[in-house]
């Protein structure tokens, strides 16, 4: 299935979020999530489903002001 | 005061655009802020040196929505943020063009009414208008982030007469300037108007010496809050002797 990650195209086999998460190797509890423009949060990544096209992102603390 | 939390140092220190980790570190900790701002990002390089940093700098983290545009992409990064920071607090940004930075009033006040009535803390960065700050009050905030100047702009507390009303008018929220802060001298005359406290980020970070900028901040802001305490005196047009007449020699 193609879906995009952080605005670039991957291939994944994961049927979940939470799946995703591991295979492309993000440290699952240092990071934030949503599917299309909307929250998921950690708990609800195992039930959550990607489909094909999912935009995924997947955030980080960073510098700001 | 802020939610609930008084703060000793009332400088807050954005944490972008520093030399490296290691400055910024140091500058945290030479100004003793207890305030830092940071932001939501795709994971870059430098990600981990900055999680380490984050867990040791030992300050409550603001953090902001920064770059976001509509209410719903404020709403989503806010929630990101409650559960990557752990705290309900947000520096909400809805800024209605890349250039400008401005603050889009009515994505603004939408974003706030959904995340207050949420739970969220909301730091609404506003400008001084006082409607607007009424329609942020009204959604929830119980502090408002008006801007001195635009982003990054260094030009100080561009409209003073707007800011003091906007001081006067909100008596009882406290209210932090946040943006376009250049200079120390601008951080203390916000202060000695009455403002709680001051965010400043830019004028930090690119300094020359960002460390001892960051303390120089600190100092000022400190200096202008206690002469606000103190009281200034009212300006006057005319001189006004200061030193007594009674007992001057005739020599003429």
């Amino acid at each position: 299935m193609r879906i995009e990650i952080n605005g670039k195209p991957a291939t994944t086999r994961s049927a979940t979020l939470a799946e995703l998460i591991d295979e492309q190797g993000f440290d699952a509890a240092s990071v934030a999530t949503a599917v299309d423009g909307v929250f998921v949060p950690k708990g609800l990544r195992p039930r959550t489903p990607l489909a094909e096209g999912s935009k995924v992102e997947v955030l980080s603390p960073m510098q700001g002001g | 005061m802020f939610y609930g939390t008084d703060l000793t140092c009332r400088l807050m220190l954005g944490t972008a655009q520093y030399p490296s980790p290691a400055v910024l570190r140091e500058a945290i900790a030479a100004s003793g802020v207890e305030v830092i701002t940071m932001s939501l990002r795709r994971e870059g390089p430098d990600g981990a040196a900055f999680r380490d940093l984050l867990a040791q700098s030992g300050c409550r983290i603001l953090p902001n929505t920064a770059g976001c545009q509509t209410a719903s992409e404020a709403v989503t990064t806010a929630h990101m943020a409650r559960e990557l920071f752990g705290t309900p607090w947000i520096k909400l940004e809805v800024t209605g063009h890349a250039d400008t930075l401005q603050p889009d009033p009515f994505a603004l006040v939408e974003a706030a009414r959904i995340l207050c009535a949420d739970g969220f803390a909301v730091f609404p960065y506003t400008t001084e208008d006082l409607i607007l700050g009424e329609k942020l009050v009204e959604a929830g905030c119980k502090v408002l982030m008006p801007w001195g100047a635009p982003i990054g702009s260094g030009r100080g507390l561009r409209n003073i007469d707007g800011l003091r009303a906007m001081r006067a008018h909100f008596r009882d929220i406290p209210l932090v300037i946040d943006a376009g802060i250049g200079a120390p001298s601008q951080a203390a005359q916000a202060m000695e108007m009455g403002f709680d406290a001051v965010l400043a980020n830019t004028a930090v970070a690119r300094a020359v010496d960002p460390v001892a900028m960051a303390a120089a901040f600190a100092k000022a802001v400190a200096a202008g809050y206690e002469a606000f305490r103190a009281g200034l005196m009212p300006p006057r047009d005319m001189a006004v002797a200061s030193t007594p007449i009674l007992g001057m020699a005739a020599l003429s």
